[in-house]
């Protein structure tokens, strides 16, 4: 769906094609092309004969899918728990939820005038459960007096069964689900399959489909409604600092700490500008959430753009954690962690949170699995690492290559040394002084074929400390390799 | 009024900064061992050979400063071509890598935006700024932007620039690093860290002082005692003739190396 393509533009039939084996096809149409008799599934060559007007689109399922994301998320300002029914529907739970609205119909007259100013028709139902409202939905049958008889006089299809199902129960004389639920269950099951005898029980209400909500919903949410939209931005973001202290009050009363924030900034139009923000410790402090809005803000690739204004703000605690009020300790050393985590925090929201980095330790003797970089928001707990011996010299490189770069070894070596001279990144490189071989087997209780790498510490004529290994020894291999794994200080 | 104050502050700290005179080797070693005047920017420039000389001397002279805990700031290019940072062999220099936050950025510029943030974080110890190639976004306004920031926060800033050449900069001192032979231990094994290091640069002070000396990972300092005797024995052919008196032999060593031409002395 492309609304661009639609507003104000009702003349020309459009249709989507798609291209499927044994040619172009008609995946999708607007409503002037309905009206003029085509047809998906049509070949775009007949729909073309017979329209000639008719303008041509790629269909394009990923858009699709991203624009009902979209408007799902548009859907939000209704409802925290809103589910895609793909490929163009939404399900929306708005139980409890309609006070703000005066009343479920007044809520679904609001939604559809905000989508028809982008440009969408839409058709709308309510149910007790999902695949109630789901079924009435999209077909909707004759009216009826109440919920249960409209789904009774709702079609086969409604059962949203497959193609071959639909026909045979329409073979068999059962034209409306009414119909169908008249018979006992265990005959349709026999007969049509189980999965046919779920979707009565569904319809029914006896069994209840599950909604898959979109989003679970937050801890603390508090939000903002606009009676005239707000269209700058600077007071959109005070809206938030004050909503962050509304948040943050009510974080203090549970001894809690905030450490992932979702501020959403709903459009009049029915968009949704969300920023996340996460801190590596719990917290409450307003003016480093503020901060740290403003750097995602700074970071985005489209800067926020109020468009007719945001008539909805909302600030969801999505994740907290136990905090207690700070003491701090007299030499300032724990002031002095808080700023760098602070800072981690900073880089983290600008640059991306496993770009900021600590080290920790990993048990394994292969030297490239020997450790980890995690993201330093998540604040691995210190790992022991083994204590250099005095008197020696480092024995690992501080570069690692991975993976390991190939060397050229021009010199015949003796079999179980280092090369006498060797090639890498088009320098040869004169072995004075060696030490080795230090051996490290690969992880035979993973896999049987890895080759065992044979380590040397090598210095050259001109000083440069290199760590390189031979992959494979001369037992195991012809011609084993040589590769530059690391260089020293 | 306080800008007058805060001139006058920072005239003082100037003045203040101890400053190496040459000729008298325990002012030296005394400057060199201490590291680098905190607070400050002082840049390390090495050739992409020696581009681990250049970080084990960062590394060290934070050490030997004793000013952790460090932020190290690389561009995904430099860990492309000068490898990963492996944190067994940065323990083996000396350093606690739970003190070390490592932030990995996408480009120059994004370089220079982590390093101002960085820089204002009266948090850290040293803030180490690598990068590789010409980088011409590090000029003399980034780094004056830098320095500033550094002085009001503490923060002692190594801008490590790997296969560049020196351009004009606000740095407080400008220093050339360059893997130096090393003390072989028994059985012909390489020994210890090694550097060749040359003053370049020195804001108010002497410029062109050249060490060459070992890594002491136990006792935290450059030991410059090391070289005078023993190295010239062992050196043998190959390389070049040595020269008696160590400060000259440095220098022919150096001759004789592919790059010389990044030695040429400048002014910047």
């Amino acid at each position: 769906m492309r609304p661009h393509l639609f507003v104000g533009r009702a003349e020309t039939p459009i249709a989507f094609v798609e291209t499927v084996s044994g040619g172009v096809r008609l995946k999708a149409l607007d409503r002037e092309a309905v009206r003029a008799g085509l047809q998906p599934g049509l070949t775009l060559a007949d729909a073309r004969a017979r329209v000639p007007e008719l303008e041509v689109y790629e269909h394009d399922a990923h858009a699709d899918h991203e624009w009902l994301e979209r408007l799902a998320d548009g859907c939000q300002r209704y409802t925290p728990s809103v589910a895609l029914d793909e490929p163009d529907g939404l399900i929306l739970d708005i139980a409890g939820c309609v006070h703000e609205f005066e009343g479920e119909r007044r809520l679904a007259a609001d939604l559809e005038e905000r989508l028809a100013r982008r440009g969408l028709l839409v058709r709308h139902a309510f149910g007790d459960t999902p695949d109630t409202a789901r079924a009435l939905a999209r077909y909707a049958g004759a009216p009826a007096p109440d919920e249960k008889r409209a789904v009774k006089r709702l079609p086969v299809a409604a059962l949203g069964l497959d193609e071959d199902a639909t026909t045979a129960l329409s073979r068999a004389g059962l034209k409306t689900v009414g119909d169908v639920m008249a018979r006992p269950l265990a005959t349709i099951a026999a007969r049509f399959g189980e999965e046919a005898a779920m979707m009565i029980r569904r319809l029914e209400g006896s069994v209840k489909g599950p909604i898959v909500a979109r989003r679970t919903v937050a801890k603390i949410g508090v939000e903002r409604r606009f009676a005239e939209p707000i269209a700058r931005t600077e007071y959109a973001l005070e809206m938030l600092a004050e909503l962050a202290t509304e948040a943050a009050a009510q974080l203090a009363d549970r001894h809690e700490g905030g450490r992932r924030w979702e501020a959403r900034l709903f459009r009049a139009d029915g968009l949704v500008q969300r920023l996340r923000i996460e801190t590596g410790q719990p917290t409450r402090d307003v003016a480093l959430l503020m901060r740290l809005f403003r750097e995602r803000i700074d970071s985005l690739a489209d800067p926020l753009d109020p468009g007719f204004g945001y008539d909805l703000v909302r600030l969801d605690v999505a994740l907290a954690e136990k905090l207690d009020a700070a003491q701090l300790k007299l030499e300032g050393g724990e002031a002095q962690k808080g700023e760098v985590a602070q800072l981690v925090d900073q880089l983290g929201t600008r640059l991306g949170r496993a770009r900021v980095r600590r080290f920790s330790a990993r048990d394994s003797h292969i030297p490239e699995q020997a450790e980890l970089m995690l993201p330093a928001a998540e604040a691995p707990a210190p790992t022991p690492w083994t204590v250099p011996e005095t008197g020696e010299p480092p024995l690992r490189p501080i570069y690692l290559f991975d993976p390991p770069q190939p060397i050229e070894s021009m010199m015949a070596e003796v079999p179980d040394g280092p090369p006498h001279r060797f090639r890498w990144r088009r320098t040869v490189h004169d072995v004075a002084h060696s030490e080795g071989p230090e051996r490290i087997a690969g992880e035979w209780w993973r896999r049987q074929d890895i080759p065992t790498r044979d380590y040397y510490r090598i210095e050259d004529r001109r000083g440069r400390r290199f760590w390189i290994f031979r992959h494979g020894l001369y037992s195991e291999m012809e011609a084993p390799r040589w590769y530059l794994h690391g260089v020293f200080a | 009024m306080n800008e007058s104050l805060a001139l006058i502050a920072r005239l003082k700290r100037i003045a203040t900064t101890g400053m190496p005179t040459q000729g008298d080797g325990r002012a030296d070693d005394a400057w060199l061992t201490q590291g680098m005047a905190k607070a400050q920017l002082h840049e390390i420039f090495a050739t992409v050979d020696d581009s681990a000389s250049g970080a084990g001397f960062a590394i060290a002279s934070v050490l030997a400063a004793k000013a952790a805990p460090v932020m190290w700031l690389r561009t995904e290019a430099s860990e492309r071509q000068g490898g990963r940072l492996h944190a067994t062999g940065l323990v083996e220099m000396g350093l606690d890598v739970t003190s070390l936050v490592l932030g990995l950025v996408e480009d120059e510029a994004s370089l220079l935006r982590a390093a101002a943030d960085a820089a204002r974080c009266h948090g850290l110890g040293t803030l180490l700024i690598e990068s590789w190639g010409r980088a011409p976004k590090i000029d003399l306004t980034a780094t004056r932007r830098l320095m500033l920031a550094a002085e009001a926060s503490g923060v002692t800033i190594l801008s490590l620039r790997i296969g560049a050449e020196p351009v004009p900069s606000a740095a407080a001192s400008r220093w050339q690093v360059a893997a130096c032979r090393s003390r072989p231990l028994e059985a012909d094994a390489p020994g210890k860290p090694a550097f060749d290091i040359e003053l370049l640069r020195r804001r108010g002070g002497q410029a062109g002082l050249r060490w060459r000396v070992e890594w002491d990972r136990d006792a935290y300092i450059f030991d410059q005692t090391a070289f005078e005797a023993a190295v010239f024995d062992t050196e043998t052919g190959g390389d070049s003739a040595a020269l008696p008196g160590a400060g000259v032999s440095v220098a022919t060593d150096r001759a004789a190396a592919d790059d010389a031409a990044a030695f040429v002395r400048r002014t910047g």
